[in-house]
């Protein structure tokens, strides 16, 4: 006990954890906002980290802490993270903006990566994930695929993230189908099973014959099962156990390549703050397997739009594009700046109803 | 605007699915308070439930064995209330609050194998004859059984809390603990039965949960379902067939809104989601103001029989 | 066969020793459990009940014991004299959260001023705010009758509602980027609930919640109201007799919590919290009655328990961080602390009796 106290407190008087190269291990912590097992976005996040345990094995220990409310708790979690010698740590959720940056001022010689949100440090990066471009090709297959030209959308909260999402996938679907037309529902809620299954009842009743999700859980993935002629997508994970109908393909948040990539930098002392917003082309951004239940020439379709994605060929947000209340936004040939896209609170042209608020 | 597009058949359909664990824990929760007993504990009965059964199903591929098995469950797990309010004579908030607990932890440890698994389908019941009825046949008439039991029990709580020597004693106990003890009757033994049955019924709820309506496991998934068949026992000012109305406005105000976001209907999410619970304080008013207390005079006090 | 007698007056010596009874049935059963899943049981109880305060971190652990007892301990002060009374307000986590949203609004509304008037005026509103949100229990039992166990928790739920609706609504940060939540409170000086000693915990809340501690304390046993309340809660009978008003009882009791709940939800939002967020508030209302239980709804009790309760939490991360015991696990030792609590409490008010009756 009072070998290790010393030694702590001689890590505490050199600026506590020691990062770069020299370390013999580098330790790396990971604060989740759900649990585990949720099957969906903090699920992702901890095989992220798995991946970098296999990575880099014994030069590696890895420690997260699950179920970490947004607000002071977090800050006491990431706290104890950096206290415990973590040299470099991720925090997975938005809320966790503020409690990261805080934290960050008091221990200089700590990495910290968050994700998803826009305030930055010295020792603070931020990374996040283009998922509208997964939303422009399910919005393609979508719109190929409906028969009763609705399609279903469960929202979570009305957040740039999912407004983006929705036209994203509006503007692919409507490309193919001028007739298509989508149901929103505001769900106000990341992660409620019951809620959700309900919810894609709901559309499914009013004629949704495709249910596209901005929420975790697999629930409305059951729900359209049951229903029987309803195709889905998986979000955060593949949710695999639900292909080939009704999931014919899904958005799957890779993180771990981003993980290993920043744990990396931190083991050779080449670690700084940087901005990440990647997508398909890094393979941030998974397309799940798209499943035999859509025809062979609109996978290809499908896996073509991906690749150009990918090669940065084309842009999801291409102009001509308008705004809800008809005034331009997106002039012929134009694409969206990422100022525009991390901002956007409005619908484009077609899609009824308002962003609440 | 397009309200054509909402089916109504179905929407009815949806309600009784979404209401029926609520129902099945709001009307086992009636009973422990008809006795004298406020277990707040419902949400972690019903949510231990939903695991056990579950887990069950899964293992058994029978969701007939999964709804026995979380019934079981929870109404062994609700004995630990029991003990520690009625033997011990512990309080009973306090307690409810640490059965929640408990069982949202509980829970967590045991699913942990069991989340991202599909269960077995409950197989709908259509009732002959009656489910080729139009409309009110694929409305009322084809659902699973448990919609049926769920129905079947408030029935038959309210016969038993009416007519029988059972319901008069039970009565009996949670308007006067004292009285009752006079008359002779073993308070604290049928306070143990009634939250047995409780606990019973909110695991049933549960599992009903995760067999029927959503379809799998997940850590937390009651998501405060608990809670809101506390709000309905109150808001039915103890009376059975009020339950069902009341869990029936609780599930059809949450599915009602949800489509009516589906039909492009601009709806107030805030006021519709806190409506219920603004209609629960309405009615407690109307109750206390006319003067009879709907509550059971005993209602969370302790009984020491030897004073 | 054993039964139980009712002792005159509770046992001073049980009183002080069933905590640790319970705490230590907890670390046995607890133990077993940690065992059985596969994690080194003396390691995880030393974790949660040693390194908060003795351990190599302790010098910040300690103070996140405040942070999380301050709120606690304030919130069940409140509780426990409406308790002692008869009068169960069980909806403090709703006077929690209305307390912080009209102060944290009255303060926004002055953005970005930099008065010293600021802060005690969102001190004001804060508690102006949860009294309000009491009041309508009280309001309703004095005029109707009506069960305040029953209104209070259904205007929890309307209270979050509220909160989710403001968030993203009315009291959203405008530089917020679209995103659901508040300014920060910590980044504007004059609306910052400081450490009042860096790198104690020591905030505003924490201080006043030891104002309150004393409070109650002397109220309840020096003042004449303190004696009203106490007379209404044992024998309401005779309070009727000696003049005490019921209903007075009813809206100083209801008042006097909802206040300080919604006190401590302005601290937390101004400090720990730093903002208005669809989820800030951590169940606190909740956890509170337990502790004022678990306090024996006596002041000093209380700040025991509070204390207790800050170091299950805040043992219970370290447990989970260096153990990677599962989140669940601790929520399961949470609980049976407080079930092993309960059940050797009723060794202080009542004695057991093997045999006949005497």
């Amino acid at each position: 006990m009072l070998r290790r106290t010393l030694l702590t407190s001689a890590a505490l008087a050199v600026g506590l954890a020691v990062s770069g190269a020299g370390a013999e291990t580098v330790k790396a912590g990971f604060i989740y906002v759900g649990p585990v097992g949720d099957g969906g976005w903090t699920y992702e996040h901890d095989q992220g980290r798995l991946a970098v345990e296999e990575a880099f094995g014994d030069n590696v220990e890895t420690v997260y802490q699950e179920n970490v409310p947004e607000g002071a708790d977090a800050v006491r979690a990431i706290t104890q993270m950096a206290l415990q010698g973590a040299d470099i740590i991720f925090t997975t959720s938005f809320g966790y903006m503020d409690p990261t940056v805080q934290v960050a001022s008091k221990f200089p010689n700590v990495a910290f990566e968050h994700a998803t949100g826009y305030k930055r440090a010295d020792n603070v990066s931020t990374y996040s994930a283009r998922f509208y471009e997964g939303r422009a090709i399910q919005g393609h297959i979508a719109g190929k695929m409906t028969k009763t030209n609705k399609i279903g959308y469960i929202a979570s909260f009305p957040i740039p993230e999912v407004v983006r999402g929705i036209n994203s996938a509006y503007l692919h679907a409507k490309a193919v189908n001028p007739d298509v037309e989508f149901s929103i529902i505001w769900a106000y809620t990341w992660f409620d099973p019951a809620k959700e299954a309900d919810a894609a009842r709901a559309l499914i009743e009013n004629g949704a014959d495709v249910i596209l999700q901005h929420t975790d859980s697999t629930a409305p993935q059951a729900a359209a099962q049951e229903a029987g002629g309803v195709i889905t997508f998986g979000q955060a994970s593949d949710m695999g156990d639900y292909a080939p109908m009704p999931r014919v393909s899904s958005i799957i948040d890779n993180w771990g390549p981003y993980y290993v990539q920043q744990v990396g930098r931190v083991i050779d002392g080449t670690w700084e703050s940087v901005d990440t917003w990647d997508g398909i082309s890094t393979g941030m951004v998974g397309i799940g397997e798209i499943s035999d239940a859509v025809p062979a020439d609109l996978k290809a379709e499908a896996l073509g739009m991906k690749d150009a994605i990918a090669a940065g060929d084309y842009h999801p947000f291409t102009g001509p594009i308008y705004r809800q209340d008809g005034s331009l936004w997106l002039a012929e040939g134009e694409t969206a700046s990422d100022g525009d896209l991390l901002g956007m609170s409005f619908y484009v042209q077609g899609l009824t109803g308002d962003v609440p608020n | 605007m397009d309200l054509s597009s909402i089916n109504p058949v179905l929407l009815i359909a949806s309600i009784m699915l979404s209401a029926t664990p609520i129902l099945l824990a709001a009307i086992g929760e009636m009973v422990v308070e008809k006795s004298g007993v406020l277990n707040l504990g419902v949400e972690g009965m019903m949510i231990t439930g939903a695991v056990v059964g579950f887990a069950i199903a899964v293992n058994t591929g029978s969701p007939g064995l999964g709804f026995v098995a979380a019934a079981m469950a929870s109404a062994v797990l609700s004995l630990s209330f029991g003990i520690l309010t009625q033997v011990l004579l512990a309080n009973q908030v306090a307690t409810g609050l640490g059965l929640t607990l408990v069982g949202l932890g509980l829970s967590a440890l045991i699913g942990t194998p069991y989340v991202g698994l599909k269960s077995p389908s409950v197989p709908k019941v259509e009732i002959p004859l009656l489910s080729d009825i139009p409309v009110l046949g694929p409305m009322l008439f084809s659902h699973d059984l448990m919609v049926y039991f769920s129905l079947f029990l408030v029935a038959a709580v309210w016969a038993v809390l009416k007519f029988t020597r059972i319901g008069l004693i039970l009565r009996a106990v949670g308007e006067s603990h004292d009285a009752a003890h006079a008359l002779g009757y073993k308070v604290v033994r049928v306070r143990m039965a009634a939250i047995f049955f409780g606990g019973a019924c909110a695991g049933l709820g549960g599992a009903y949960l995760g067999l029927a309506r959503v379809l799998q496991w997940t850590e937390g998934m009651t998501a405060g379902a608990g809670w809101i068949a506390l709000a309905i026992v109150v808001f039915a000012s103890w009376r059975p067939w009020r339950v069902l109305i009341g869990a029936y406005l609780f599930g059809g105000v949450s599915v009602l809104q949800l489509n009516l976001q589906a039909a492009d209907v601009a709806v107030p999410v805030a006021l519709l989601s806190m409506s219920p619970y603004l209609i629960t304080i309405l009615v407690l008013i109307i109750i206390s103001a006319r003067g009879a207390h709907g509550a059971p005079a005993s209602l969370g006090r302790i009984f020491h029989a030897s004073g | 066969m054993i039964r139980l007698e009712r002792r005159p007056s509770p046992s001073a010596l049980w009183t002080a020793i069933t905590p640790l009874i319970a705490v230590l049935l907890t670390m046995l059963v607890g133990g077993t459990m940690f065992a059985v899943l596969g994690k080194p049981p003396v390691q995880a109880i030393a974790a949660i009940f040693w390194d908060p305060i003795f351990g190599d971190f302790a010098f910040y652990y300690r103070g996140q014991l405040l942070v999380k007892a301050g709120p606690l301990i304030l919130i069940a002060i409140g509780l426990s004299i409406g308790f002692r009374a008869g009068i169960w307000n069980i909806g403090a986590e709703g006077q929690y959260i209305m307390g912080a949203i009209c102060g944290a609004a009255a303060g926004l509304a002055m953005y970005p001023s930099e008065s010293v008037l600021i802060f005690p005026l969102m001190i004001l509103c804060g508690a102006l705010g949860g009294l309000a949100w009491a009041m309508v229990p009280a309001i309703l039992k004095v005029r109707f009758g009506t069960n305040e166990i029953l209104v209070s928790l259904m205007l929890v739920y309307v209270a979050e509602t509220i909160l989710a609706s403001v968030s993203s609504g009315l009291l959203r940060n405008p530089e917020g980027m679209g995103f659901p939540g508040s300014r920060n409170f910590q980044q504007w000086d004059a609306a910052h609930n400081t450490e009042l000693i860096a790198g104690t915990g020591m905030h505003w809340g924490v201080a006043a919640s030891f104002i309150a501690v004393i409070f109650a304390y002397v109220m309840l046993s020096r003042h004449i109201q303190g004696f009203n309340i106490r007379l209404a809660g044992a024998a309401p009978r005779a309070a009727a007799l000696a003049g005490v008003s019921w209903s007075r009882v009813i809206l100083l009791c209801l008042g006097f919590s909802g206040a300080l709940a919604g006190l401590a939800g302005l601290f937390e939002v101004t400090g720990p919290a730093g903002q208005i967020s669809i989820d800030f508030n951590s169940g606190y209302g909740f956890t509170a009655i337990i502790v004022a239980f678990l306090g024996r709804l006596n002041p000093f009790g209380i700040v025991l328990a509070g204390l207790l309760m800050a170091l299950t939490y805040v043992g219970g991360e370290i447990a989970q961080l260096n153990l990677q015991l599962p989140g669940a696990a601790i929520q399961l030792f949470q609980g049976m602390l407080l079930f092993f609590l309960l059940a050797t409490d009723v060794f202080t008010n009542y004695r057991f009796r093997v045999g006949g009756a005497a």
